[in-house]
């Protein structure tokens, strides 16, 4: 297996040679900061053409074909577009908050991105609340909705600014407990440990009925945290036009739109880490030869094959089922998801206890 | 598409005409070719309609005409985010407000197509007591589409025609469309809304 | 019939009748309200079922024509009010009588001026609230500019009280109480189907009060046709609820038949019936096309619209357009059938029961979905009635008011079908009938397919078609409910009044009854089971 690590290791004894040590640092967050908004971007860009192409599929259509090679370039047109819009200057509302919510938004999936286990050695920083932290920062993001919708001074995005403040509230407690659940199975809530733990077997496996049952809830809760379909209230685009950001144009709307796609990618990204083994390639315990093929493929590619794998399957969601209504939504978490989670949590303890896990 | 297949509309020939005849800076010009790029293949649509020419506007958007092959699919509801109206219907004494406020609300750089005879003229229901006759009188209008209702082909046609009208505008420097915009816009004032 | 017209005779002497197939009662206002109670009323009348208030200016005198409906004995018949008084004419309201006369008189006093005593809210319906004259009347000359600038807006309606000593005094009302969260939703908004645009009071999530805008895409087509012959008038029906455009024809093609004696051949007559058909599926594909995504299951709009686009190509073949057909003539149709006729529509046949299987499988199956329709939206059978729901969705609160049953016209008395009705009441049931619904139209067209007899398609008519003096009410079943055609005749080449009753009305009518103290989303379920067409309610 390769272990990026080497490399990543190499730059910094070669950045080291000549720069003293703080300057090797900023250097290196400098890089990484760099690399990461490219890597944002594109990952926004890809996921945009996927879904639309996805969604083509679904509903009989082509998709997107005419601006280059099998439409490919589409996304790059529209972003090009949202760039140099006008941003509309509104009159009678905060526009601190205006303008502040949008970055709140990417900055919450922005951070989220820092602890993902892209590859074998490939995280920007692994340390031993990773999962915490990334479960902490995620909720910056509601923040940043709510504050769009209040600060528009608009009916409809208040409306759908509070939705989404009820919503996101509930849903991340069933998040929470399932990651917990997990993180039992783990006994580390360190992303690399999380991985480590799975190179023999995936805790969808290794966990069996109780890793099912969380991997299940976390699907459902991660598509009501990224307000995409059938949980997509805050914008329901045919009762509130277009929700939270209705009044947002130009860029800061192209920040909203970022962010679903690229919160659509870290819910896939963390339930392939928890559920999926992350990077990790499927080995099965006693198929040496298969989990030497295995081996091969490098684990970059393990990581963002699951995660666009599931969000396939969310995005498969959101173009089949109708949506739901805000009670309807509230009750299911309230009076289905949470005592499942909890009953599942004790369930998962005495699997572990009694060590009837694989 | 190539250029000759499309050589039929005199109004962006001339366009066209004007835009070499005046030179542009190499960086600027290259610059600008980028950024229509984008504009031309990124027109998102309002969703709007009133009457007859919205269905056909709907059967646009199905399996068989797919306009998600041009990338117009993301129709937006909120006119922020939108990039043109298809005015797709008749626009009565009441709606015309309406329309002009969308068009306000609309960010830069917005367009207007007028798809069908009603938009176009008011079509059969010209001598009507409560009908506009024609939005260009409301707000300006870049591509008309004739019809009643248009096809779905028609209306492919006729956003094709305002994507190649992009692709020959200024974004630095002359600016040859949008000094129309501001032109009717001064002749065609509205007053300030209150609060 | 004979019978209840003694009863009426020695209850209200002052009462005159005329007309043979659909008695008109003449009446004085002063005595109207209490005669309309008994009709409404009395065991050997119920008529429940207010069809259509057509206003009249008959130059000399203003009045209306009220078309009532029994829902138990089938029966119609016409009562005429008038008064004399230009100035300010006023009659006795029957809102409290017929729940959707309200609406229905607030449509006459927008377009005539007639003030009706005792309506809750006599504000105009679909003219802007600073708009000048009475566009209706036969002396209307003025001309209102189209103009850029905001409409007004006030929360207060007038209505006028008549005081015990006989003087009409006017009152304001509030609309909304003070303090009341109103959003407005329209009418440019994803969900209203159109232009329509609903003032909502809302508490939370919950909605207290809707107040419904209409007039964003009123035409004036009724007073467009006055200028027009009859043969030109047809064209406007296509344009009103463009998904029945073969229904709204074949309707108003009868009513002129009927008045100018013309029968037309057995042929045609099988051509029209299955065009209807025809249009009743593809106009109920779309439906629940956009029924569903409405509720956000929008992929089922691309799944229904591929069979409509096969009906659509049928119909293409022969008649040349997509929607606007304007295919059913006086006398007959158009043109003939398209070789492949027969073989489009079985084809058609062949696709559609499976369709419909995977509609249900996807969309009614799913618990989300049941969730979001059952018990949203109930409409009582009495509440349907009284505010004229017609159409599936007055079907589906098990009120039998097809009227290709209840006043069978065409050749519908000979074809073997059913009438859908359910007992429910809700969103749910409405969206159930209208699928089943298609399985019927579906019945209809296998019968016919292969019968299409030979013949004539069109028979002769007169070149310059003039209608002898009279008047004259049609009513078929348009998509989405009972379609009235009132044509008035002075003997000359055009109409003198031609009213059409559209379905959409009253059921736009319906939704502030309906949507109280449900959720805002459920507005949305509402409104899409309605399934109203807002240049159809306007015209």
């Amino acid at each position: 297996m390769q272990d990026f690590s080497t490399i990543t290791d190499a730059i910094h004894s070669f950045l080291l040679s000549f720069l003293p040590g703080w300057l090797t640092t900023t250097v290196e967050c400098v890089l990484i900061g760099v690399g990461l908004l490219l890597v944002y971007a594109l990952l926004a860009l890809f996921y945009i053409y996927y879904e639309r192409k996805v969604c083509a599929a679904f509903q009989c259509r082509i998709g997107p074909n005419r601006v280059g090679p099998w439409g490919l370039l589409q996304s790059f047109a529209d972003m090009f577009k949202i760039l140099i819009k006008e941003l509309i200057h509104l009159n009678h509302i905060d526009k601190f908050l205006f303008a502040l919510a949008p970055y709140l938004v990417i900055i919450a999936s922005m951070l989220a991105f820092a602890v993902l286990p892209w590859g074998n050695g490939l995280q920007i920083i692994d340390f031993n609340i990773g999962i915490f932290f990334l479960v902490a920062v995620s909720s910056i993001g509601v923040l940043g909705i709510l504050l769009a919708g209040w600060s528009s001074n608009n009916k409809f995005t208040l409306i759908g600014a509070l939705r989404s403040g009820a919503q996101m509230v509930s849903y991340e407690l069933s998040i929470g407990l399932s990651v917990l659940t997990m993180v039992c199975l783990a006994g580390t809530m360190s992303v690399g440990g999380i991985v480590e733990e799975q190179s023999d077997l995936w805790f969808i496996f290794k966990g069996h009925i109780p890793a099912l049952i969380a991997f299940v809830i976390y699907m459902i809760a991660g598509t009501a945290e990224t307000n995409r379909g059938p949980f997509d209230l805050p914008e329901a685009e045919s009762e509130l036009t277009a929700g939270y950001h209705t009044e947002y144009s130009g860029i800061h709307f192209g920040f909203f739109y970022l962010a679903e796609y690229l919160n659509l990618f870290i819910v896939a990204g963390v339930a392939s880490l928890l559920f999926l083994g992350g990077w990790m390639p499927l080995h099965i315990p006693g198929w040496d030869t298969f989990n030497h093929i295995m081996d091969y493929i490098p684990s970059v590619v393990w990581f963002i094959g699951k995660a666009i794998v599931l969000s396939f399957v969310i995005i498969w969601f959101k173009w089949t089922f109708p949506r739901l209504r805000i009670d309807q939504l509230l009750s299911l978490e309230w009076k289905y998801l949470l005592p499942i989670n909890l009953f599942n949590l004790v369930l998962m303890v005495c699997i572990i206890v009694f060590g009837w896990h694989f | 598409m190539p250029y000759e297949a499309f050589k039929d509309n005199e109004y962006i020939e001339k366009l066209v005409k004007e835009l070499k005849d005046n030179g542009t800076n190499v960086i600027v010009g290259s610059l600008d070719k980028l950024i229509n790029w984008g504009r031309s293949n990124s027109l998102w649509p309002l969703t709007f309609a009133t009457s007859c020419c919205g269905i056909e506007f709907v059967s646009l958007g199905a399996a068989r005409f797919d306009m998600a092959r041009f990338g117009w699919e993301v129709a937006r509801a909120s006119p922020r985010q939108a990039d043109f109206i298809m005015v797709a219907g008749t626009i009565v004494n009441r709606m015309a407000p309406v329309l002009r406020r969308l068009y306000d609300q609309l960010a830069e750089p917005k367009y207007v197509i007028a798809c069908g005879s009603c938009a176009i003229s008011g079509g059969p229901f010209r001598k009507s007591y409560h009908v506009a006759k024609g939005i260009e009188d409301i707000v300006p209008v870049d591509v008309y589409v004739p019809g009643c209702p248009p096809r779905p082909e028609a209306m492919i046609y006729g956003i094709m025609q305002l994507s190649r009208k992009i692709k020959v505008e200024k974004f630095f420097g002359g600016v040859n469309r949008q000094e129309k915009q501001r032109e009717f816009l001064e002749s065609h004032p509205i007053s300030e809304v209150e609060d | 019939m004979a019978n209840f017209q003694e009863k009426i005779a020695k209850l209200f002497p002052e009462a005159t009748f005329e007309g043979e197939e659909t008695v008109m009662i003449s009446i004085p206002d002063v005595k109207w309200h209490d005669l309309a109670l008994a009709l409404r009323d009395d065991e050997d009348c119920l008529m429940d079922y207010l069809v259509t208030i057509v206003g009249m200016d008959w130059t000399d005198q203003l009045g209306c024509i009220y078309y009532l409906m029994s829902s138990k004995y089938n029966t119609m018949i016409g009562v005429k009010v008038t008064t004399t008084d230009r100035e300010r004419p006023m009659l006795h309201s029957v809102a409290d009588v017929w729940k959707v006369a309200c609406l229905f008189e607030r449509e006459v006093y927008d377009f005539f001026g007639i003030i009706f005593i005792g309506n809750p809210d006599m504000r105009r319906l679909f003219l802007s609230i600073d708009w000048k004259g009475y566009p209706l009347r036969k002396d209307y000359a003025e001309q209102n500019e189209v103009s850029v600038e905001n409409e007004r807006q006030s929360d207060m309606t007038d209505t006028y009280i008549e005081l015990p000593d006989g003087k009409v005094e006017k009152k304001e009302v509030a609309i909304f109480e003070p303090g009341e969260f109103v959003v407005n939703i329209g009418p440019q908004h994803p969900a209203t189907h159109g232009v329509l645009r609903f003032r909502t009071a809302v508490d939370g999530e919950e909605i207290k009060k809707i107040d419904v805008y209409m007039g964003y895409i009123h035409r004036g087509i009724e007073k467009l046709c006055e200028d027009l012959t009859y043969p030109q008038c047809l064209p406007f029906m296509d344009r009103m609820d463009y998904f029945s455009a073969h229904n709204y024809h074949h309707g108003l093609c009868i009513a002129i038949e009927k008045a100018a004696g013309i029968q037309i051949s057995r042929r045609a007559e099988v051509i029209r019936v299955m065009m209807d058909e025809l249009s009743r599926i593809a106009s109920h594909c779309l439906f629940i096309g956009t029924y569903c995504m409405d509720l956000g299951a929008t992929t089922m709009l691309f799944y229904t619209l591929r069979v409509r686009e096969q009906i659509l190509d049928i119909m293409e073949k022969t008649c040349g357009a997509r929607m606007t057909f304007n295919y059913d003539c006086i006398g007959g149709v158009m043109q003939d059938l398209a070789p492949d006729f027969q073989k489009d529509v079985k084809a058609l046949l062949e696709i559609l029961p499976k369709n419909i299987k995977e509609y249900n499988k996807i969309f009614t199956g799913n618990v989300i979905a049941k969730n979001r329709m059952e018990g949203v939206g109930y409409l009582s059978r009495e509440d349907a009635i009284s505010y004229a729901v017609t159409g599936p969705s007055g079907r589906a609160s098990n009120w039998a008011c097809d009227m290709r049953k209840l006043r069978p016209y065409s050749i519908y008395p000979e074809l073997d079908f059913e009438e859908v009705t359910a007992t429910e009441g809700d969103s749910m049931a409405r969206f159930k009938v209208r699928m089943r619904e298609m399985e019927e139209s579906a019945k209809i067209l296998a019968q016919l397919v292969d019968n299409i007899p030979e013949g004539e398609y069109c028979v002769k008519v007169p070149k310059v078609l003039k209608l002898p003096v009279g008047r004259w009410f049609t009513v078929v079943e348009g998509c989405r409910g009972a379609f009235g055609v009132y044509i008035e005749s002075d003997g000359s080449t055009k109409p003198y009044r031609l009213k059409l009753a559209p379905p959409c009305l009253p059921l736009a009518g319906v939704v502030d009854h309906i949507t109280r103290g449900s959720k805002i989303a459920d507005l949305i379920t509402i409104g899409g089971s309605l399934d109203y067409i807002v240049p159809d309610m306007d015209r």
